[in-house]
């Protein structure tokens, strides 16, 4: 190679774009939609559409939606890949058939797990925040709508980096946390983890950003007379979010950060030599990861508050039981870290100490059970679809909580660690908590940005699917961690009888994708008959602020400014027949900006740069991102004005619509 | 009209009913029929450790039923007693606090879980890794090196070292001392004890026993790169007779264990069952010092060159 094409092209050659069969499927697979899907958006000629309305929005209730279908696509990939690793145990190398080999296997698992927390759940949680939290403190927009832009564009960016090794490259196949020094340069040298560092790096500083964001937007922007006392738990849940995100995520930035200068600059943070210490990894990314548990199933408590809540027709049980439940829970997941490793060989002192504080979270999370319960006491519960998901809940996650106090336990740990159990227990918490908690929200605030509800038929069918196939999936690998068997693993000797039990845990991933075909028929059902299932603004008798504008909402949201007297302010309204003033006033909304999708652009092209070594290009779209950035700032004429008459004239165009 | 409603009402319920207990039935029979007959170590324990922490595992999962079930039975029972077909329950919808619920089920979980912190506080000191066990019998000495990707098994008293298997003699106190010579590793023995890491340039420990004569499967617990899968290997738990004899056979090996031959054994690559002869006691020591610190680094790297332009080891 010249110096010449080095310096242009970094460490990329021609061969990095030759994979083997399954991923160059995958790579061309990528590749076809995506120029289908620009074909089919020139055929249709939306691209003024696209670029107007959403691309460039500096609308929550949008990015929000962007977040969504981000996510959705990424549930799909993470997915796949899911099937991938339960297909190659199943086959098992026997009769000399490999369907993957040990390094393909092991970036597939690496990917599954990175992007299920960092493109699925962060993204689900993001779109909910975008999407509810505004309207249910009574507000129009968020704090910083611009920043906000920049925050999904981020992710998009992280997103596009960890899908390119597809195409180009390799991925990481040290694991979803990348412990050093396996993910150093002596044992990892290649690519990969430098893909895996970037897109998270990239994602996370977006992450870090939206929790500044939603953090002032809570204290800030709530309507006047709502205190903090009386915002919707799911508010509440947000903002205990949002306050874990910005203490941990510059934990993330540093770790990844030092990571990287091992790998690009040879120092010796993390390897075993020269100094460096490992375990300085292990503590500093716990740190930021078990927190990033709570990130995740915070805003699904959340959730289920708001909808245990309207399906029984009655106020939240213990409010303030509720609230202090988020705060201890929050809290005390800052000291529990360290029951990631066990194993590492701290005294039993230490052990001790976060084994103990581990078993505190379950108290507040017991009580929320309870408090969820006594919702439904004395109610009129209402078993649609969003209640189902909470049954599930309820139920998986219960049985989480108790594999998770079986774990917290050292000397019990000792058996369990890094085996089957630990994933069965993980994925427990994931899925029965953050997925069904998004998937009852989706099915619950789904007729507020459409005006139309879900089939109900179609959503039960998914849910069942969900609910058996998760059983099906992790009820065995609860067994095979009893028998042994260790996460992580692409072939085992065929002896020890655990075939069966990986088998039965493929049909139980496969009825789940069935669960998943059920919802995207759902949605397509839906849309085309969503005249048949129109509904009005409050289609479930719901108590927050979020149902007392149009559906789907204006843009502006609120035409006058709520005052809000009480907790349920809502349901409050229609049982004392109050309404919004009709005193319009002008109301200025932020003017639409391509600038957070060019920084996403610009981000793109700067890990793909760090990740090849390209460094003119690193130089190029730093220096691009931060001229762009000041140009922007320096920029006033931001927002757009919507005058009292236009806002009359829409809210007058509204209710003849829904007469 | 009305009374043919219900019927078809109660038909669809008995229908669900029936389906629902036959895919459970079904669920429960598959579970049975893959597991059956198979070995499930962590809850067959064959060693002292494992059987206390077998016996520590079924505390908390007892305890957790005896939260777990009445969240069950109280769920089922809400949700079928204030469902909303049901006109006879109860509606209140101001029934929002409770200080004496409330402080019911903040008290129980509290107290549960101040009996499970006792319990934790003792177990954790009692079956710390670190700690040696009591036994009259002599213990023997285990040195081990997780390498890229097999186990190396160094007895420094009986000069005997092994891949991928681990002779042991039984109701014997077995003291490992764990390094590793790769990226980080775990030892699992799960019918024998639970697992620690094997990490570089640190030695971490570990104590168990063998209750009887038996082989139990070992392996790496934590991903440590493209052979991890084949980082497995057998525990012989032989009588004491038997164990002596053992080492007397492998004395008779014509492999050594060197520096020379271990920086072959340490390349990256599977491995098969090994038995060595152990040349160099204090190989175990040297292969923790290679990740010490700097400065030692400088001056071994001086000594070794000295030595290599002196003579061959």
């Amino acid at each position: 190679m010249s110096d010449l094409q080095q310096f242009i092209f970094g460490r990329l050659t021609w061969q990095d774009f030759i994979h083997e069969p399954i991923m160059a499927g995958a790579g061309i697979g990528m590749i076809v939609a995506l120029i289908a899907l620009i074909g089919l958006v020139t055929y249709l000629k939306k691209w003024k559409w696209l670029w107007k309305n959403w691309l460039t929005t500096l609308d929550p209730k949008k990015i929000g939606v962007m977040y969504l279908i981000v996510s959705v696509i990424m549930l799909l990939r993470g997915g796949a890949d899911a099937l991938l690793v339960r297909a190659q145990q199943v086959v098992n190398n026997s009769n000399g058939v490999e369907l993957l080999n040990s390094d393909h296997f092991q970036q597939i698992f690496t990917a599954h797990g990175s992007i299920m927390i960092f493109f699925v759940a962060m993204g689900l949680i993001f779109a909910l925040f975008n999407m509810i939290v505004p309207q249910q403190i009574g507000a129009r927009d968020v704090a910083y709508p611009f920043l906000n832009s920049v925050s999904f564009w981020l992710f998009a960016a992280g997103m596009i980096l960890i899908n390119a090794p597809m195409i180009v490259g390799e991925f990481s196949t040290a694991g979803w946390l990348a412990y050093p020094p396996l993910s150093g340069l002596e044992y990892s040298p290649g690519v990969g983890v430098d893909y895996w560092i970037w897109s998270l790096q990239i994602a996370g500083i977006g992450s870090l950003l939206s929790g500044v964001n939603f953090f002032m937007t809570i204290i800030k922007m709530r309507a006047p007379g709502m205190k903090m006392m009386m915002m919707p738990i799911f508010t509440w849940s947000v903002f205990v979010t949002v306050l874990l995100i910005m203490t941990v995520f510059p934990i993330l930035t540093v770790s990844l950060g030092l990571l990287s200068l091992d790998r690009l600059m040879d120092m010796h943070f993390f390897t075993t030599d020269a100094g460096g210490n490992p375990m300085l990894y292990i503590n500093l990314i716990w740190a930021w990861g078990h927190p990033e548990v709570y990130i995740l199933v915070l805003p699904a408590f959340g959730v289920f508050s708001e909808v245990v809540s309207t399906f029984s027709s009655k106020k939240i049980f213990g409010y303030t039981s509720m609230v202090f439940a988020l705060i201890a829970i929050a809290f005390f997941s800052f000291v529990v870290w360290l029951h990631h490793f066990f194993t590492m060989g701290a005294g039993a002192n230490v052990n001790t100490f976060f084994g103990i504080t581990t078993m505190i979270i379950a108290i507040p999370t017991g009580v929320k059970v309870f408090n969820w319960i006594f919702t439904m006491y004395r109610g009129r519960v209402r078993f649609t679809t969003p209640m189902l998901w909470f049954m599930g809940f309820v139920v998986t996650f219960t049985i989480g909580g108790l594999t998770g106090v079986m774990l917290s336990v050292p000397p019990a740990d000792f058996q369990f660690h890094n085996s089957l159990f630990l994933v069965a227990h993980f994925h427990n918490m994931i899925i029965g908590g953050v997925v069904f908690g998004v998937f009852s929200a989706i099915t619950y605030w789904f007729p507020k940005f459409t005006g139309f509800k879900l089939h109900e038929g179609l959503g039960k069918a998914a849910f069942w699917c969900w609910l058996i196939g998760f059983i099906l999936a992790f009820g065995p690998l609860y067994i095979l961690g009893f028998m042994g068997a260790v996460r992580r693993l692409d072939h085992y000797d065929p002896s020890l009888g655990w075939e069966g039990l990986f088998i039965v845990a493929a049909v139980g991933v496969v009825t789940i994708g069935l669960g998943v075909a059920f919802q995207l028929l759902q949605v397509t059902v839906s849309i085309i008959n969503r005249k048949k299932y129109k509904v009005g603004p409050d289609p479930w008798g719901a108590r927050t602020l979020e149902w007392a504008t149009a559906t789907p909402p204006a843009e502006y949201v609120f035409a006058t400014t709520p005052q809000v007297k009480s907790r349920d302010e809502f349901w409050a309204m229609k049982q004392e027949g109050r309404s919004f003033s009709k005193k319009y006033e002008d109301v200025w909304l932020p003017k639409n900006s391509s600038v957070g999708l060019l920084i996403g652009l610009l981000a793109t092209g700067f890990g793909l740069a760090v990740v090849w070594h390209m460094w003119w290009a690193v130089l190029l779209t730093f220096v691009a991102i931060v001229v762009i950035l000041v140009i922007r700032l320096t920029n006033d004429d931001t927002e757009m004005k919507l005058s009292a008459e236009e806002i009359a004239r829409h809210e007058a165009a509204l209710q003849r619509r829904a007469a | 009209m009305g009374k043919h409603k219900q019927h078809s009402r109660v038909g669809k319920r008995l229908v669900q009913v029936l389906v629902s207990c036959f895919v459970a039935l079904a669920i429960i029979a598959a579970f049975i029929y893959v597991t059956y007959g198979r070995e499930i170590p962590v809850l067959q324990p064959a060693g002292t450790i494992a059987q206390q922490e077998y016996i520590l595992i079924l505390i908390t999962v007892g305890l957790g039923v005896f939260v777990v079930v009445p969240v069950f039975i109280l769920l089922f029972w809400v949700a079928v007693r204030y469902r909303d077909g049901n006109k006879k329950a109860k509606y209140d919808p101001e029934f929002a606090s409770h200080h004496g619920l409330e402080a019911l089920w903040w008290g129980i979980p509290c107290a549960i879980i101040l009996f499970l912190a006792i319990i934790t506080a003792i177990a954790t000191h009692r079956l710390d890794p670190y700690k040696p066990l009591e036994s009259d019998v002599e213990p023997v000495k285990v040195q081990v090196v997780a390498l890229e990707w097999k186990w190396l098994f160094i007895y420094p008293d009986e000069g005997v070292a092994t891949v991928n298997y681990m002779t042991i003699p039984e109701k014997t106190p077995i003291n490992l001392t764990i390094t590793a010579d790769a990226p980080m590793n775990s030892l699992w023995i799960p019918a024998l004890t639970g697992q620690i890491y094997a990490m570089t340039g640190m030695s971490t420990k570990l104590h168990f026993m063998a209750d009887g004569v038996g082989v139990y499967n070992g392996a790496t617990a934590n991903i440590s790169g493209e052979g991890y899968a084949d980082m497995t290997f057998k525990v012989n738990s032989v009588s004491s007779g038997d164990f002596d004899a053992w080492v007397e056979k492998s004395k008779l090996s014509t492999s050594l264990l060197n520096t020379t031959t271990y920086r072959e054994l340490a390349q990256p690559a599977k491995s098969d069952q090994k038995t060595y002869v152990l040349m160099d006691t204090l190989l175990y020591d040297k292969i923790i010092d290679k990740y010490m610190m700097p400065e030692q680094v400088k001056q071994r790297a001086r000594e070794k060159s000295a030595t290599e332009t002196g003579a061959s080891e």
